[in-house]
């Protein structure tokens, strides 16, 4: 009697870490939420969201200037870095031998640990200038900022796509090869599609780095509030405005702050809305299509 | 889809492709970090690891750097690694409710989606203001601990999912009780999942500095209560960039932080590989 006690006990312990999760995400927004109540009651949510001047000093708080800015760089950075990083893994995957494979893939996994802080530094210091002196202007720019989200992210994308690729079972591959088909065909028609519920989840993965990134895009992006009508224009994203004027901030500039952080978990969760839906019709695809 | 070309010059031409992409991508990425360690290995000697940071980070070494580093890590994953795990274990051991289970990974997912200067405002506005903290090594460690939770829950399931049943069962029939089935059959089995994502955890957490910038201070002191404020590597490493103070302490910090995690990293393939050929070994 005694031990099924103790047994409840620990069945109960263990789920109460299990609902730390969820009981974590409503402290985190109801706090964030109820930090950025004041700024929006004062200024007026859709004129905080689709106001084009951040100005504290004066009063201004319209952040629309840095949605642009997160997404611009956010979808150049996925742009660049898909394509190289699903044709990476597909090498790795279907093209390379055992051999080369063993000394890729433990480079892949220690690059996806390298700091987000070393990839900015390295922008700052040979990307900026490269930029500055082959593009003209100061060199902080959405194109730098995308392209160092882009070399940040492609380990990610690189490790997950390549795994699911990896998951797609030989006899698909044999099948298809005693059909006739090249290797090429095999992989395009087959092993692809197969595996593109995984490259999707890479993708996204991808995405929320690069959306939820701060500093390095702090160091080469130029944090200039004003919407990037170029690529070789500087911007500021949602991130760069919290991590900016967090530590000077006061009174309603503060609130203003936490509000930033409210309008950027809403554009995460959209984002992970709309991918999720992309991700369901995809697999729809496959399942109702050629297999 | 009708194409120009016969499959057999498409297939040539797309095997250069993949394997130049393959190629440049990799080689991109092995430049950048050779060029961190090039310019930043000449500036590391033993008075840069253990001295003091002077007159800003301008001059002197980055010891306090390195063990606030150390310091904020180990106190997250000290508190993330029991709860991570035991999530793990209630919902594949004892949750019979799917919806719950749905709920709690949901939970999970979201938390693992949210960009870390929110939980360093979160941290900010609770640990270091709300609870009366201060900024000190315990807030950015709990920030982190909560960023950490998910990797953890989310490794860990799987390794827990893929222990075979009749593991299990052969406890069960044995006599034993459910936990200790857990512990003693259960958790070594899978091991090598739960210490990849624990170093994963701990990986991500020695990188991260948007999250600790407001909750550990920026002091560049020697921290030794929990309670003291710090500054851990990447935080350093952004300030002395950003701040023009000093560009070869900047690269040598770089480098510092590279190595640590091309050791952890190391390590860890290292001990997981030797682990699961002993298991095999014995099975």
């Amino acid at each position: 009697m005694k031990k099924s006690l103790y047994e409840l006990l620990i069945e109960n312990a263990l789920f109460l870490t299990a609902l730390l999760s969820c009981f974590i995400i409503l402290i985190i927004s109801a706090f964030i939420f109820i930090e950025g109540l004041p700024a929006i009651q004062e200024y007026g949510f859709f004129k905080f969201l689709l106001g084009n001047l951040w100005s504290p000093n004066d009063g201004e708080f319209g952040v629309f200037s840095m949605i642009a800015g997160s997404l611009y760089v956010t979808f150049l950075a996925l742009l660049i870095s898909t394509p190289l990083s699903v044709l990476c893994a597909t090498f790795m995957a279907e093209v390379a031998g055992e051999k080369v494979r063993n000394i890729l893939k433990p480079i892949i996994q220690t690059l996806s640990g390298i700091p987000s802080v070393v990839y900015g530094f390295f922008g700052l210091v040979v990307l900026v200038p490269f930029i500055m002196s082959h593009f003209g202007g100061s060199g902080f720019s959405v194109i730098t900022a995308a392209l160092i989200l882009s070399v940040m992210i492609l380990p990610t994308i690189i490790s997950v796509s390549y795994d699911s690729l990896r998951a797609v079972p030989g006899e698909y591959r044999e099948a298809s090869l005693g059909l006739g088909a090249t290797g090429w065909q095999t992989i395009r028609r087959v092993v692809i599609p197969s595996a593109l519920p995984g490259i999707i989840t890479a993708i996204i993965l991808g995405m929320g780095r690069a959306v939820g990134e701060t500093l390095a895009v702090i160091m080469v992006v130029g944090n200039v509030s004003k919407i990037p009508y170029s690529i070789f224009e500087p911007a500021r994203t949602l991130t760069s405005n919290i991590a900016l004027e967090m530590s000077y901030a006061t009174g309603i500039h503060y609130h203003a702050l936490f509000t930033t952080a409210v309008i950027l978990f809403i554009l995460i969760m959209l984002l992970l809305v709309v991918v999720k839906c992309i991700q369901r019709r995809f697999s729809l695809d496959i399942s109702g299509g050629s297999l | 889809m009708k194409s120009f070309l016969s499959p057999g010059t498409s297939h040539k031409i797309m095997n250069s492709v993949l394997i130049f992409s393959g190629v440049l991508t990799i080689s991109v990425l092995v430049i950048i970090l050779a060029f961190i360690l090039i310019e930043g290995l000449p500036a590391i000697d033993l008075e840069f690891i253990f001295g003091g940071v002077k007159d800003q980070g301008r001059s002197g070494g980055i010891f306090p750097v390195i063990v606030s580093s150390l310091y904020v890590t180990l106190i997250s994953v000290l508190i993330a690694a029991p709860l991570g795990v035991g999530a793990a274990i209630y919902v594949v051991e004892y949750a019979e409710n799917r919806k719950l289970v749905n709920i709690i990974r949901f939970g999970a997912e979201t938390l693992a989606s949210i960009p870390s200067i929110v939980f360093g405002l979160f941290g900010f506005a609770f640990f270091v203001m709300f609870l009366k903290m201060g900024w000190s090594v315990f807030s950015a460690g709990l920030v982190l601990a909560i960023m950490a939770i998910p990797t953890i829950f989310q490794v860990v399931e799987v390794s827990l999912r893929s222990v075979p049943s009749t593991y299990k069962e052969g406890s069960y029939g044995l006599g034993a009780t459910k936990w200790q089935t857990i512990c003693n059959v259960i958790l070594p089995a899978a091991i090598p999942g739960i210490v990849t994502g624990i170093i994963l955890a701990m990986t991500r957490a020695i990188s991260e500095a948007a999250a600790v910038m407001y909750t550990v201070g920026s002091s560049v002191s020697m921290p030794i209560s929990m309670f003291d404020p710090g500054r851990p590597l990447p935080l350093h490493l952004y300030i002395l960039a950003t701040e023009g103070i000093s560009l070869q302490n900047a690269f040598a910090t770089a480098a510092v932080l590279v190595i640590i995690v091309m050791v952890i990293t190391f390590l860890t393939n290292y001990f997981t590989q030797r682990y699961q050929n002993k298991m095999m070994g014995n099975l």
